[in-house]
């Protein structure tokens, strides 16, 4: 069993109007069944309104299923017991920077969460010189967070996570906020964890750019889980992930025009070596 | 005029003062005001300016920096100044229609003048010195013992401290929602007392807008990290005294019951 898992897994928000009345539900998770491993880097790809984020959400016991069930590294979300344990074992970052940031120096911020889950003193002092260290941004931790770029923000808010030790880290769109620079600043360093001390992470995201080095993607539409698969497997389906409102990378976009214009290529090209590579080997 | 408030902002640099433990400065700030309003000799106004110099100086704090506090209170220390000087019974100095000056009045203005201003001028010492959070952790732990009769001091403690955080962010946001109305043709700058308090209506709305979005996100981000209350929380700056806190202790009480001393040697007396 993965360590995120899930079954059956529906949401529903109730809206009301002004007396309290139920006006219309809108399901914004429909019967989702994932088993997700651990170690993977695992994306999950989806336009707005796709129901990524509240599917995020679950995976820390945010919310609470309205049907089926969601179980992290084993525990069940709604048993109210586990909840800490749950948020211990899979953290998660936000899309907006500056709103989750709680405290005013960078060390303070990532002594946040070991703070919390009452780690002692001086492990403290450990855990966040380390995670610093593992975003490489240990020589701003006297800074205060106001003075840092989003990308830098950002990844003091995985710090901050990461010093919590959890086996699993959840991103709800961490780059959507970010200029180019700082969305390849946090991305390489979610590779670099997820590599280097094997923690499992779930990237929600809309930029296809980000998810080409992913061992497994999903495709969300509609609060369904519509493609899953590897990036090329994803990235062969241009027709169909046009559909989706979702763009592929510019080179696959290229490969498909290309092979739609009646050179042939193979399907789902990712980089530009690839490209290079079969229009070579096509010339040759 | 935002931009002025110095009270609450911390300004970062290494001295004597910023390593001081956040208690002492916390009870040196409370023992400063309190000399403030002892007595009314100017020798007593001398021995506090000199030791508020003194721990100016200590701090390396720019007196600039400190001055500029001042000028968001500067329309009150007026106010209280032509109060004081206009509406003192005493020996009549300058009679101006119906308005007197007196000299009792002339003593009183300068006084309450220096007042306010080393009032502002030591309390913003204090958060210019402290992090918020330290400042907090300081309060948190020396009203404690409010804990027993179920003052929720740690969630009080936390409240402060997310809000100080937010100030500059809120003061950015602020300039940026009014920036994009000045685009639109709104005027903030014209007009009476009155037409302009409207203008800042349109400012005001989406202000209060995204500070409870911002809320709602915060509180969503704080238990995703696991926070759940005081309660088998552990600290990472834990507070502890240490020789320096004694000396600074030592010093405070050397200075109130100096000042004390020489109110009770000047009676009355102004001179």
């Amino acid at each position: 069993m993965g360590i995120v898992r899930t079954e059956n897994l529906t949401f529903e928000y109730i809206r009301r109007d002004e007396e309290g009345n139920v006006e219309g539900i809108t399901t914004a998770v429909d019967n989702v069944n994932l088993d997700l491993q651990a170690g993977q880097f695992i994306a999950i790809l989806g336009h707005n309104g796709s129901g990524k984020s509240t599917l995020a959400k679950h995976f820390n016991a945010l919310v609470s299923p309205t049907e089926g069930t969601v179980w992290v590294d084993g525990m069940d979300t709604r048993d109210d017991a586990k909840t800490l344990d749950i948020r211990q074992t899979a953290g998660m970052v936000f899309q907006n920077p500056d709103n989750q940031i709680i405290c005013t120096l960078v060390e303070e911020e990532v002594g946040f969460g070991p703070e919390n889950i009452g780690v002692p003193t001086d492990e403290i002092w450990l855990r966040v010189e380390e995670s610093l260290k593992a975003v490489g941004m240990y020589q701003f931790r006297k800074a205060s967070p106001n003075k840092l770029s989003g990308g830098q923000k950002q990844r003091v808010a995985i710090a901050g996570i990461v010093a919590m030790k959890p086996k699993c880290i959840i991103l709800d769109e961490p780059t959507a906020m970010l200029d180019p620079s700082g969305r390849k600043e946090v991305i390489s360093v979610l590779h670099e964890l997820n590599k280097r001390e094997n923690v499992t992470i779930i990237l929600i995201t809309h930029y296809m750019e980000e998810v080409i080095d992913a061992d497994r993607v999903f495709v969300m539409d509609d609060g369904k889980i519509v493609l899953s698969g590897t990036p090329r497997e994803i990235f062969s389906q241009a027709e169909y992930l046009k559909r989706l409102r979702l763009d592929v990378p510019q080179v696959t976009e290229l490969a498909y025009e290309l092979k739609q214009a009646g050179i042939p290529l193979p399907d789902g090209i990712l980089t530009k070596e690839e490209l290079t590579a079969a229009l070579t080997a096509f010339k040759g | 005029m935002i931009r002025d408030i110095t009270i609450g902002q911390y300004y970062q640099t290494k001295s004597v003062i910023h390593e001081l433990d956040p208690r002492v400065k916390l009870m040196g700030t409370m023992v400063f005001i309190i000399s403030l309003f002892f007595g009314k000799s100017i020798w007593m106004y001398l021995a506090v300016t000199v030791f508020l110099a003194a721990v100016i100086k200590l701090s390396r704090v720019p007196l600039k920096f400190i001055v500029k506090g001042l000028k968001a209170v500067l329309i009150l220390i007026i106010f209280s100044a032509a109060f004081n000087l206009f509406l003192t019974d005493g020996e009549v100095v300058v009679r101006l229609w119906k308005l007197k000056i007196t000299k009792e009045g002339i003593y009183q203005a300068v006084f309450m003048v220096i007042r306010l201003m080393y009032l502002i001028m030591g309390s913003s010492l204090m958060t210019l010195t402290t992090t918020p959070n330290n400042l907090t952790d300081a309060l948190e732990k020396s009203l404690g013992f409010l804990k027993v009769i179920k003052v929720p001091v740690h969630e009080i403690a936390m409240i402060m401290s997310i809000a100080l955080r937010f100030i500059p962010i809120l003061i950015e946001e602020t300039d940026k929602i009014m920036k994009a109305q000045m685009a639109r043709g709104a005027d903030f700058e014209n007009g009476n007392l009155i037409k302009r308090a409207k203008a800042m209506v349109p400012v005001l709305v989406p202000l209060f807008i995204s500070a409870f979005r911002r809320a709602n996100e915060l509180a969503m981000a704080m238990e995703a990290r696991c926070y759940h209350g005081s309660e088998g929380r552990t600290k990472m700056k834990p507070l502890k005294y240490n020789r320096r806190d004694r000396i600074a202790y030592a010093v405070l009480a050397v200075y109130l019951c100096g000042i004390a001393a020489l109110n009770i040697y000047m009676g009355g007396r102004i001179i």
